[in-house]
C-alpha cells in the first residue's frame, strides 16, 4: 500500500478496486446469461409468468446479488471517470457523495421492487 | 548565422488535441466503453428498476408498460440502452480476456476491438428489428 500523496477523494491505492470490477462483473454475465435463457427458453413474457417469476425467491436473491454487484461495479467506474475528469478536490468529493446517494437510493428502490 | 544553423526547437509540451488525431480502434472502444457505462447508470439502471416496479405492480401496470415501451421515443431509449449494455459487455469480457493475458499483441488487440464494435452493433441491430 501507498502510504504518502494518498488522496481523500482517490481510489483505495490497491487491487482491491480492480478485482471487485472484475469479480462483479463475472456476476452480472452469468445473471445475464441466465435471464437470456430464461427469456428463450419460455419464448416470451406475458403477465402471469413475469408474476411467477418475480414470486420465486431463488430468483429475488439472484435478482438482488446482480443489483449489488452492478451498483459496486458502477462505483467503481463512475469514481474513475471523477479521478480523471474532475480535478479540483472539493468537487470530485461533492460529485462523489452524490453518487454514493444515488447509488444507495436504487439499491434502496431494488428492495422496494422485489419485496413489496 | 550560428544561430540559423540551430534546429528550431519544438514547442513543449505538447499537447494532442484528442478532437483532431486519428484515433485507433481500441481507443475508440474504451471511450465507447466508459460511455456506455455512464449512460447505464445515469438511465438505464433507473428506466429498467421503474419499468419493472410498474409491470409488476398490478395487469394494468403491466399493459400501460408495454403500451409505453411502444412508443418510437420509448424504442430509441431501449435500443440505446441494449447497444450501452452490449457494447459494455463485450468490452468487459474482451477485458477479462486480456487480464488472462490472452490476445495481447497489438494486432490481437485491435481485431478485438473490432470485433466488439462490430458485434454489438449487428446484435444492437437485431434489437432493431425485433424492436420496429
Amino acid at each position: 500500500m501507498v502510504t504518502g500523496n494518498r488522496v481523500v477523494v482517490g481510489a483505495h491505492y490497491g487491487w482491491r478496486d480492480w478485482l471487485v470490477q472484475r469479480v462483479s462483473a463475472v456476476v452480472m454475465a452469468a445473471y445475464t446469461v441466465l435471464i437470456l435463457s430464461l427469456l428463450l427458453w419460455f419464448g416470451g413474457l406475458d403477465y402471469a409468468s413475469w408474476k411467477a417469476t418475480f414470486a420465486s425467491g431463488l430468483f429475488r436473491i439472484a435478482t438482488f446479488v446482480f443489483m449489488l454487484a452492478l451498483l459496486w461495479h458502477a462505483w467503481v467506474g463512475v469514481r474513475n471517470i471523477a479521478m480523471d475528469y474532475l480535478k479540483p478536490v472539493g468537487l470530485r468529493l461533492t460529485f462523489q457523495v452524490v453518487v454514493v446517494a444515488v447509488l444507495v437510493a436504487y439499491a434502496g428502490w431494488t428492495i422496494q421492487v422485489l419485496w413489496s | 548565422m550560428a544561430a540559423l544553423d540551430r534546429p528550431v526547437a519544438k514547442p513543449r509540451p505538447v499537447y494532442l488535441d484528442l478532437l483532431s488525431i486519428r484515433q485507433p480502434l481500441p481507443a475508440i472502444v474504451s471511450i465507447l466503453h466508459r460511455i456506455s457505462g455512464a449512460v447505464l447508470f445515469l438511465v438505464g439502471i433507473p428506466f429498467v428498476l421503474w419499468i419493472t416496479q410498474r409491470a409488476l405492480a398490478s395487469p394494468q401496470g403491466w399493459d400501460a408498460v408495454r403500451a409505453a415501451l411502444a412508443h418510437p421515443f420509448a424504442k430509441l431509449v431501449l435500443l440505446v440502452l441494449a447497444w450501452a449494455y452490449l457494447h459494455h459487455f463485450i468490452a468487459g469480457l474482451r477485458h477479462l480476456v486480456m487480464d488472462l493475458h490472452i490476445g495481447m499483441t497489438l494486432k490481437a488487440a485491435r481485431t478485438s476491438a473490432a470485433v466488439t464494435l462490430v458485434l454489438s452493433l449487428l446484435v444492437t441491430l437485431a434489437v432493431a428489428i425485433r424492436l420496429w
